[in-house]
């Protein structure tokens, strides 16, 4: 079963509608990546899924999207739950201006749990080595994230969602910062980690998307206009416009 | 708006022309040479052959270094694989004209074991199945492609009842003539494998096309 599915969802930002009537299935254990040119709604769709739109005023939402086969966008759901099971990494890594360990534990706090200074610890260390930081980090757990490497940072914001237990980890942009290797140390960080999320990427990197992804989706103006294997849509598009997008005739 | 690959791929696409009429030009010859006993001909064919090896190399040094620039998605990516694939195959093409003009030469001067029919017959067809291939990728033609393989079994055909005849009518009945004989055989061999190389053209074209492997896919068409 798809993890998130979006039926007929239209999202308005005032009156400019910024997603057209997008229908879409992500599935669990894989990663799927969305491109697009700029301002085509790409990001909007990714903030749909932990209703992170909701911060914008003048939002308005139609249509239905599903995590775990419930509607998010019933009055009822509830925000904290829903952000805890769907986690986002940014395109600049943010962590907090806090300790190493502080970071990852802060999800565990703000969720009300009253885990032990021992199964912190363990929450700590697991997440850390989930994200392949804990030999490099293990000694300097009080030190500020703020110290860290842009990399580093990125990945610690990734171990915080670990942490949480999230379900899905949507990423937007997650290494335009980035250098190429850190960059290829970090997709292949995603690679891993499929196992046990789905995975959402959004990126303007194309080579990215072809690299990582098992499913592509190519927005424009709002449209989700052609959703597949990746494979497929880097060798076969169906529709022209993705083809003139992915060729560099777009424009 | 033309993008700065456009420009690359035309070149590619002239250099791949290029290679065709080459080949093209090289079956002729040795065909010309066979039928007209001509020596010079053959000669002529073999030490051509080295221009066709020379734009094979540049042809696929163009198409690594496309990839390797550009890295291309989508019909590009179509159009350069398939590109490498009908360079090759255009190359062995011009190889086997070099086999025929060699066979040609090893027979040129003894008596003629037989008037030469089939064989004209199945050049005839091997000239016409390559030129039709080499069309279908310049005009990306499906249809034409997809004529190119139906034509292949006629080639098949014609090859097996020369091999028939040499076999039966003039190996078994007089082993004297095998040596001659066998000459003519590996030329009806080779004029076939020719067409083969052009059916491997066509299916490349309707991949480029229309990106469908018809390759060992003969239910697909």
């Amino acid at each position: 079963m798809a993890k998130i599915v979006t039926r007929n969802l239209d999202l308005w930002y005032g009156n400019f509608k910024a997603l057209k009537g997008v229908n879409s299935a992500f599935e669990p254990n894989k990663i799927t990546a969305i491109i697009g040119p700029s301002g085509c709604g790409k990001s909007t769709l990714l903030r749909v899924f932990n209703r992170m739109n909701d911060l914008i005023e003048g939002v308005r939402m139609t249509g239905e999207v599903l995590v775990d086969g419930e509607n998010i966008l019933n009055g009822n759901t509830d925000l904290v739950i829903l952000r805890k099971k769907v986690g986002m990494v940014f395109q600049r890594p943010n962590p907090f201006p806090l300790s190493v360990y502080e970071n990852i534990i802060f999800g565990e706090k703000i969720h009300g749990s009253s885990a032990t200074r021992h199964k912190r610890d363990d929450i700590v260390e697991e997440s850390l080595k989930s994200v392949l930081l804990w030999d490099e980090l293990k000694d300097k757990l009080d030190k500020s994230a703020l110290s860290l490497s842009l990399e580093q940072k990125q990945r610690l914001c990734i171990a915080r969602l670990i942490a949480v237990k999230s379900d899905v980890v949507l990423m937007d942009e997650p290494c335009s910062t980035l250098d190429p290797q850190a960059t290829a140390r970090v997709e292949e960080l995603m690679r891993e980690l499929k196992n046990r999320y789905t995975i959402i990427i959004v990126t303007h990197n194309m080579q990215q998307a072809a690299r990582v992804s098992d499913d592509t989706g190519f927005m424009l103006l709002g449209e989700l206009v052609e959703f597949g294997n990746t494979h497929e849509i880097f060798t076969a598009p169906k529709d022209k416009r993705t083809e003139d997008y992915i060729t560099g005739r777009y424009g | 708006m033309e993008r700065h690959i456009d420009q690359e791929l035309k070149e590619l696409n002239n250099e791949i022309l290029k290679m065709g009429a080459y080949a093209e030009e090289s079956i002729f010859k040795s065909v010309e040479a066979l039928k007209n006993r001509d020596k010079e001909l053959a000669k002529s064919v073999i030490d051509n052959d080295v221009n066709a090896d020379r734009l094979e190399l540049i042809i696929d040094e163009k198409c690594v270094d496309l990839i390797a620039r550009y890295q291309p998605m989508a019909k590009d990516l179509r159009f350069i694989t398939t590109g490498m694939k009908i360079n090759a195959e255009l190359e062995r093409i011009a190889d086997i004209a070099v086999d025929i003009a060699q066979r040609t030469l090893e027979i040129v001067d003894k008596p003629l074991l037989k008037p030469l029919v089939d064989i004209p017959k199945l050049a005839a067809i091997a000239q016409n199945i390559v030129k039709m291939s080499i069309d279908s990728f310049i005009k990306g033609d499906i249809e034409l492609a997809k004529k190119v393989l139906a034509s292949d079994s006629e080639a098949d055909t014609l090859r097996n009842l020369i091999q028939k005849e040499l076999i039966e009518d003039y190996m078994v009945k007089d082993g004297s003539t095998a040596p001659r004989a066998v000459q003519l055989l590996l030329i009806a061999r080779f004029l076939e494998r020719i067409c083969d190389h052009a059916t491997n053209i066509a299916e490349d074209v309707i991949y480029m096309v229309q990106a469908e492997v018809v390759k060992h896919h003969p239910e697909k068409l």
